[in-house]
């Protein structure tokens, strides 16, 4: 990259990036330094008394069942909530791309809900799947004879906060998907066209390799989504249960440190969380680098 | 060139249809449900033509809020406006400055300073949330404005988007200013900022949105009602038995909480996807 103009300030600069190293300093690092310190101890959580054990909160994590089950119910939430959200944006986007008329009316449409608050998500399919007063519950007793009953029901309760979760996430996918399919150029698609390739074959051997980048940055990203930000989804609309059944990693951590007061148990399990993101962005950037295709 | 066949200029149509169907569907049960009394909701099923209690429901959410909570929607509107709009220009204003530093100077640091900023995209609030409790606590800002937006102010997005912006800025233009004399913060204020308004805008509609929806951080740090945000108010309000639950005041205000980021996404649309798509890179 061409280096830009330097002013020859020496001070200057240092004053302009303060009150970001500031915050930096203060919310992220310290916190984070926090997190992986006090994971080594046993505390009393009304202050006072620390205890050194070394990795015991690791191992007892990591030697308990539980975590693991919290684990693979976060994996498979994120991958359904990926999975939906992004077949269907990108299945939306290729609609929205061809020339029809009134596209832009529907692009609009599409996008406003990345708007929409998570919780807020939560709260509307709550409303609808409410067993007492949810229209979509009351219209699958009468018309199905389904009991819906997503606090008792863990199927239930899966199924409510994915489709919750997904339904926010399309937007954001079908922003990404149309400015991918937009810098597809559009003499190749006429090209193949001429050549007789089928509007099935044009997707799959063109489009698709060509909108890839796209693709995996947004995989890496809907996973991220899933694993980290659906907690007020989670926190609304299921409360971990019924049982322990939708606690997703980052629900117990909140769980565990807000409400239990285990907090070498909560700090071992950020620290956890910390690695398990670093992992990700370090994929997501090696991705990038190589440029998936292309 | 390609088929012109009826078939084909329908489909694209019947889908989108049904896919925007599918998103406006529940805030259209939400806005009917906002406008029947609460017993109208509770009867099973509930009507699906609005009430005629939209003024009254209203009236009650955005002055008294519901009966098992305190706070009435104009409070929490304001809390939410003073969040949205605290992180949105805090973030904007220091990456501003940190960006002009990082691409405009020289300095030692500046490799460390550019990757400790880079690093916090990497740690989620979620991640960390109690310690940063603990250091909210320490510095006495439980229950205060600048404990809600403080820890949410560093933004390593914005700080690559607007460094991205500058490296395309014309040398020659910084150039000219340096022969007319102008100092850099003056270069800063009278050249830079006016050309780089429609990174700003683009950042300020992402992270108005991003304070404006903010949930697990004042859940944790606001414990008094006067602090609550819309989000937190309308989690108290359904923390209860279901027969306590006013499912009309609770939904006028789920519409007050969902109606102000989806116009500003209405309204700058366009600064709204280039501004997102930018920061992919």
């Amino acid at each position: 990259m061409v280096k830009q103009y330097e002013f020859p300030n020496k001070e200057l600069p240092y004053l302009l990036v303060m009150p970001q190293m500031i915050i930096v300093f203060v919310f992220f690092f310290w916190p984070a330094a926090q997190a992986v310190w006090q994971s080594f101890f046993l505390q009393d959580p009304f202050g006072g008394r620390m205890i050194f054990i070394g990795f015991e909160n690791y191992l007892k994590l990591f030697t308990d069942p539980e975590y693991w089950d919290s684990f693979g119910i976060s994996s498979l939430f994120s991958v359904m909530v990926a999975f939906f959200s992004m077949v269907t944006a990108l299945f939306l986007a290729v609609q929205a791309n061809k020339k029809i008329r009134f596209a832009s009316f529907y692009k609009t449409m599409m996008i406003w809900p990345y708007a929409v608050a998570t919780m807020v998500a939560g709260v509307l399919w709550l409303f609808l799947f409410n067993p007492n007063v949810g229209i979509i519950a009351y219209a699958l007793k009468h018309s199905w004879g389904i009991e819906w009953s997503h606090l008792l029901n863990s199927k239930h309760a899966l199924l409510l906060i994915t489709l919750a979760a997904s339904w926010k996430q399309i937007a954001y996918n079908f922003v990404f998907f149309l400015a991918g399919l937009q810098s597809v150029p559009a003499t190749l698609i006429e090209a193949a066209a001429i050549d007789g390739a089928s509007h099935r074959r044009q997707f799959w051997q063109i489009i698709f390799p060509l909108i890839s980048p796209t693709s995996f940055y947004l995989l890496v990203m809907n996973l991220v989504y899933a694993f980290f930000e659906t907690f007020p989804i989670i926190h609304q609309v299921t409360e971990g249960g019924p049982g322990k059944s939708t606690s997703i990693l980052v629900y117990k951590v909140w769980r565990d440190g807000v409400v239990n007061l285990d907090l070498g148990s909560s700090a071992a399990q950020s620290v956890t969380l910390m690695i398990l993101v670093i992992a990700l962005t370090v994929l997501q950037f090696r991705f990038i680098e190589r440029k998936v295709n292309y | 060139m390609t088929e012109h066949s009826k078939y084909h200029r329908i489909i694209p149509h019947v889908f989108l249809i049904l896919a925007i169907f599918i998103v406006v569907f529940p805030i259209f049960v939400v806005f009917i449900a906002s406008t029947h009394t609460s017993a109208e909701i509770l009867s099973a099923p509930m009507p699906l033509t609005p009430g005629d209690k939209f003024i009254e429901n209203y009236s009650r959410a955005l002055l008294e809020g519901s009966e098992n909570m305190g706070a009435s929607a104009v409070t929490m509107i304001k809390n939410s406006l003073i969040m949205a709009l605290g992180i949105a220009f805090g973030k904007i204003i220091i990456s501003l400055l940190a960006a002009f530093a990082i691409v405009f100077f020289n300095f030692p640091l500046k490799k460390f300073c550019f990757w400790s900023i880079f690093i916090t995209l990497m740690l989620p609030v979620e991640v960390r949330i109690m310690p940063t409790y603990k250091i909210i606590s320490d510095l006495g800002l439980l229950n205060t404005y600048s404990g809600l937006i403080l820890p949410m102010v560093v933004s390593a997005t914005a700080v690559f988007l607007f460094r991205q912006f500058f490296m395309t800025i014309p040398k020659e233009i910084v150039e000219a200013s340096q022969i007319d004399g102008a100092s850099p913060m003056r270069f800063f204020f009278k050249i830079l900022i006016p050309m780089t308004r429609t990174p700003i805008a683009a950042m300020f509609v992402i992270q108005f949105i991003y304070g404006w929806n903010q949930y697990l951080w004042p859940l944790l740090i606001t414990t008094k009602e006067n602090y609550y945000t819309l989000l937190i108010g309308i989690n108290r309000m359904l923390s209860g038995a279901d027969v306590q639950i006013e499912w009309q005041i609770v939904m006028a205000t789920t519409l007050l909480a969902l109606i102000p980021p989806v116009v500003v996404v209405m309204i700058m649309q366009k600064q709204f996807v280039s501004g997102m798509t930018d920061t992919e890179k």
